[in-house]
């Protein structure tokens, strides 16, 4: 990006003008992001910069809002920290027990999508697939469609769509569902929707590994008497698979971060991280949300890299680069 | 490994059959707190039914579906006054039979103890609570507001208004600010000319609104210096005044009051024992005793018939509660009967009155 | 092997080894590759169609679908069909209501009955509520008992409204949604000016829409053309400050919008310092329309980003330096040559962009205040006011939009070359 030496004064301006422009632009998309981190710490409840924290002074800085991340919703915050207080914690917790609920639903909707996602993606990505088109429409539209119709229609859906416990089915289903069977209010219901939404996730990162993969490579495999069963997991599963990890985990990260379809169809039993925040946020916010803010922040940035390094990783495997 | 899975599996099953706990559906914040602290609580130490709370933004709003579907999770829920009645005409809610309620602590019958309107078909009042506008002390010396008329006054007092975003209490609120007498607030609003002249009153100060609409919003604005009153709902605010050492006062000229009502969703898992709770919970003790945590009034002559300390155990409640007489000199008893029929309509025009700049 | 040629020649058609014409066993092998790639895809697709069509083919019954009052009045259905609009609301008509409100009485349906009248029109329910009350003492001529009852029961438009909610399968609630209503004759009319809203939310969304996308595009060019021309090694790493937005919490980026914007926040205070703001000067830069466009074109910037980089970084330089060595100036070589061969990304990037702007719920219902509304937040609010058809009718014309929008980038840049980082 230098400049060519010949040049001209006014180019110059021109082109530091442009640089300018674009710092500032990446200062817009990062700096929202970063924020959050150091007021996080502040000692005060504010959401601004303190004088004490602008003179860096240490006690302008606390962890008192990571302290009430363990301490919401627990009967005796204030007891000596031994290992009775951390069970209480790790059982009682608002926070915490919403942690446990979006991993728990997030992975299960992310193994959900990833195994259906993965093996749609090789059928679509064979040249002899039939309705192509329109079935990858279909597939990818849980993407396109706002969310508010999606979770409005799975409200209307779900609350109508129950088992009854008698049956072995019923029976079986039981503890997923909600106490009458139903998949409103049941973690089963949130686990298939959150499924839904990330489905086109992996299935466009899959397909886009496919789309380089050298359909010829399968054919040797047979040729030299492998199972279609071991060529898969021989051959397509090596190359695909820094696609399929990613995928699975954009799938979570949509998992994770869903709010709309838990607000519509989620009971009060189901609560999780981004409902949490949606509450603070819309009643009294405090900055025990930027704490929670800071470690999401922490998470996607470890995320981001697994993700880069799982494409670089394919890019040395595959000529055509995924860009 | 995998026979232990399945055995526990079983006992889920089990453990969902068995289960007898009741469920109570509030609004969260302070409020949920004091019906946690008033009623839940002293409900399972007294009888050993594990009873549990949860929060929702609106508790009205879950019913139906669940009614609808049959899966109904919630045992009580603490629901708005039109709200109940709404419900109730539904066919979403168990009725409650007055005769069942307990009597007065001092004896007299339910039906005479509780005062008018408290106990409906469906539900049973389990405090009044009013809308009222408040400013920050500190914010507002010299001159303060103290009518109706004040908050609309923004030559006298500059600033930012905060009021709740809905048409609810807010038009009759914009009624009182124009001199309307509370006697003849409904019968103007059901005219056209009444809703344009509440209307009208709202665009005198539309510029400078800002709107809530969760109740834990109004102190937080106050606080936080982004209005110079606001309208709020009045336990909020005395718990941020008399909890937290805010300088908040209240103007009690032109409040809004309504009783907040407990009710059982038809269905409702565990009807007995939700019926217990409610009982229970509006004895003369229980309404006090949630008088205690937050600035609400019980609807029971009886429970008002004696002193009610604050939980620090020196605020007197009475001068607080929206029932106080001093503070009824210009109130308002919010209408359900014009708000179930005319709820749809006014919030059509007052969205898009909103939305016009 | 000598057999097969022979046998090839003498018949004069292509045979596999053992014996099958060649073109039919083609023929079913494809047709076989094809069940196999269908099967592959089978269990997602019957999943999705699970899980996402069917609900929102639920949610478009709703939108039509309303029995409160038709499965309440089955005589007064039973009279409007066999009396058209504009027939006399005679005897026979009240006594069928009168049965009805019995009957409501019986069934606690008449508060359902008069809900579903009372989206029609205001003022329904408490009309039902007493009729059903009292009519066990009506007595014949039920006309005038009712009217002495209540005037309003003799009202055209209670009749029309009536007549409307008679069919449990109505388009109503669509009318509603296009700031429609009936008269007394059962036409059509437009409501009242001041309640005209939902014509208004849409053009709105879709406004806004367009000038989050016009930002978006505006900020991505710049940055889209350094990360195409930089080295691939810095480019990476500056791609990195455009995909970790994209990675975070969507909360979490509201969140420090907050922070940033609300009036003790982080900006004003910033202005105030730099004495461009007095301390009781500061700005109001979220809770309303403006927080909306300000937060959300952060949000989707990424969404810009991505398919215009990918089209640029095709671009040969050498186009640039032959138009310049062929006498153009910067300009004209910018306007002439390289905007046209960006074209692709931004048409791919800006309708992207606009779908996911059009159907936005989130952003606008954290920080968009009372004017930073859209219409996916009035979905929402009839969800809230249990007024479920009308939110379903809403969301209807809403998905209708976007599915067309869907169909147009489906054609212009083919939904496979969608990219994700």
């Amino acid at each position: 990006m230098a400049l060519p030496s010949y040049a001209s004064p006014l180019e110059r301006v021109w082109h530091y003008t442009y640089l300018g422009i674009c710092a500032a632009v990446f200062l817009f998309l990062i700096a929202p992001i970063l924020i959050v981190i150091p007021l996080s710490f502040n000692v005060e409840p504010y959401f601004s910069f303190t004088e004490k924290m602008l003179s860096l002074d240490p006690s302008g800085y606390s962890l008192r809002w990571y302290d009430t991340l363990l301490t919401l919703g627990v009967n005796a915050p204030e007891g000596p920290r031994d290992a009775a207080w951390w069970s209480v914690v790790w059982n009682d917790a608002t926070w915490i027990k919403a942690a446990k609920n979006s991993l728990w639903v997030g992975l299960w909707a992310t193994i959900l999508a990833t195994v259906l996602g993965t093996v749609a993606a090789l059928g679509l990505s064979r040249p002899e697939m039939p309705y192509r088109r329109v079935i990858m429409a279909i597939l990818i539209s849980p993407m396109i469609v706002p969310i508010i119709i999606i979770a409005v229609g799975m409200f209307f859906f779900y609350s109508s769509t129950c088992v009854s416990p008698d049956n072995f089915v019923g029976q079986a289903l039981m503890p997923f569902l909600s106490k009458k069977g139903c998949l409103n209010n049941s973690n089963l219901g949130i686990i298939m929707a959150h499924a839904t939404l990330g489905i086109p996730f992996v299935i466009i990162t899959v397909t886009a590994t496919l789309s380089g993969f050298d359909q010829s490579l399968i054919r040797a495999g047979a040729s030299l008497g492998a199972t279609p069963t071991r060529v898969f997991f021989k051959v397509v599963m090596p190359l695909i698979l820094p696609g399929v990890i990613s995928g699975a985990l954009f799938a979570f990260v949509t998992s994770f971060d869903e709010v709309v379809a838990v607000l519509f169809i989620a009971g009060p039993e189901q609560q999780t991280i981004p409902r949490q925040m949606w509450n603070g946020i819309r009643e009294a916010i405090s900055p025990a949300i930027l704490a929670v803010a800071t470690i999401l922040v922490i998470i996607s940035i470890g995320l981001l890299a697994t993700v880069e390094m799982l494409r670089r990783r394919s890019e040395k495997l595959r000529v055509v680069s995924p860009y | 490994m995998r026979k232990l899975l399945i055995l526990s599996t079983a006992l889920t099953v089990v453990g969902y059959a068995a289960q007898a706990d009741v469920t109570v559906m509030s609004w969260g914040g302070a409020y949920g707190e004091a019906q946690t602290e008033a009623h839940v609580k002293p409900f399972a130490a007294k009888t050993g039914i594990v009873t549990t709370m949860v929060d929702s933004d609106n508790p009205a709003t879950p019913i139906k579906a669940m009614v609808e579907a049959g899966d109904v999770t919630i045992d009580v829920a603490s629901v708005e006054y039109a709200d109940a009645i709404r419900l109730c005409d539904e066919g979403l809610l168990e009725p409650i039979d007055i005769a069942s309620l307990p009597a007065g602590a001092d004896g007299v019958a339910a039906a005479d103890d509780f005062l008018p309107g408290a106990v409906t078909e469906c539900g049973v009042s389990t405090d009044i609570w009013a809308n009222i506008y408040a400013y920050d002390t500190t914010k507002l010396t010299g001159t303060v507001p103290v009518t109706a008329a004040d908050f609309f006054d923004l030559g006298k007092f500059p600033g930012k208004r905060g009021l709740k975003k809905g048409a609810k209490a807010v038009l009759e609120f914009a009624l009182m600010g124009d001199g309307v007498a509370p006697a003849d607030i409904y019968a103007m609003m059901g005219t056209p000319e009444g809703i344009d002249r509440a209307f009208a009153k709202l665009d005198s100060i539309k510029s400078e609104v800002v709107w809530w609409e969760a109740g834990a919003q109004p102190p937080q604005l106050l606080a936080d210096g982004e209005v110079v009153m606001t309208t709020a709902y009045n336990g909020r605010i005395f718990n941020a005044a008399v909890n937290e050492g805010k300088p908040f006062a209240i103007v009690w000229d032109g409040q809004i009051y309504e009783n907040e009502m407990y009710v059982v969703p038809k269905g409702s898992p565990n009807k007995d024992e939700a019926m217990q709770f409610i009982q229970f919970a509006t004895s003369t003790e229980g309404l006090q005793a949630q008088a205690m945590q937050i600035s609400y009034g019980p609807a029971r002559k009886s429970a008002n018939a004696t002193e009610i300390l604050f939980k620090d155990g020196k605020t007197v409640m009475g001068p607080n509660l929206p029932t106080a007489p001093a503070n009824l000199a210009n109130a308002l008893e919010s209408s359900s009967a014009f708000w179930v029929d005319k709820d749809a309509e006014l919030n059509e025009r007052f969205n898009a009155w909103l939305a016009a700049n | 092997m000598t057999d097969m040629t022979a046998g090839m020649f003498t018949t004069g058609i292509l045979t596999t080894s053992d014996g099958r014409p060649l073109k039919a066993a083609l023929a079913r092998a494809q047709r076989r590759a094809k069940w196999r790639a269908f099967l592959l895809v089978l269990p997602l697709l019957a999943f999705v169609l699970v899980t996402f069509v069917v609900p929102i083919g639920t949610m478009l019954k709703r939108s039509v679908y309303h029995d409160g009052f038709s499965a309440a009045a089955p005589a007064l259905g039973a009279w409007f069909a066999g009396h058209p609009q504009g027939a006399e609301i005679d005897e026979t008509a009240y006594a069928a209501l009168v049965i009805d409100l019995r009957q409501m009485q019986a069934n606690k349906t008449a508060g359902s009955a008069g809900t579903r009248v009372n989206y029609n029109l205001s003022g329904a329910i408490s009309l039902f509520k007493a009729g059903a009350r009292n009519a066990v003492d009506l007595q014949p001529p039920y006309k005038e008992a009712l009217l002495a009852l209540d005037a309003r029961w003799g009202e055209p438009l209670m009749w029309t409204a009536m007549r409307a909610s008679a069919s449990a399968y109505t388009a109503d609630f669509y009318l509603v949604a296009a700031d429609m209503e009936r008269n007394a004759e059962g036409g059509v009319q437009l409501v009242d000016e001041n309640r005209q809203i939902y014509k208004y939310l849409f053009v709105k969304t879709f406004v806004l829409s367009a000038l989050i996308t016009l930002l978006c595009l505006l900020l991505s060019f710049p940055i889209a053309h350094l990360l195409a021309v930089l080295p691939m090694a810095r480019a990476n790493l500056l791609m990195i400050l455009v995909l970790l937005p994209f990675w975070t919490s969507l909360l979490v980026r509201t969140t420090s919008w907050i922070a940033l914007l609300q009036e003790q926040g982080i900006v004003n205070d910033i202005l105030v310092w730099l004495r461009v703001l007095g301390d009781d000067g500061r700005i109001r830069m979220i809770y309303n329309q403006a927080g909306t466009v300000i937060v959300m074109t952060h949000i989707l910037l990424p969404f810009m980003v991505l398919p215009l980089y990918s089209v640029m970084k095709t671009i040969p330089p050498s186009y640039a330096r032959a138009a310049r060595s062929l006498g153009a100036t910067s300009w004209t070589t910018f306007r002439r040559i390289y905007l046209p061969q960006t074209l692709p990304g931004i048409a791919a990037g800006s309708l992207l962009v606009f779908i996911l702007a059009v159907g936005y719920y989130i952003t606008p219902a954290l920080v968009g205040g009372a004017e930073g509304q859209l219409i996916s937040n009035f979905i929402d609010f009839h969800m809230d006011k249990s007024n479920w058809s009308l939110a379903a009718a809403i969301a209807a014309v809403l998905l209708a939009a976007v599915l067309v929008l869907y169909w147009l980038y489906d054609r212009l840049i083919g939904i496979d070359r969608l990219k994700l980082g």
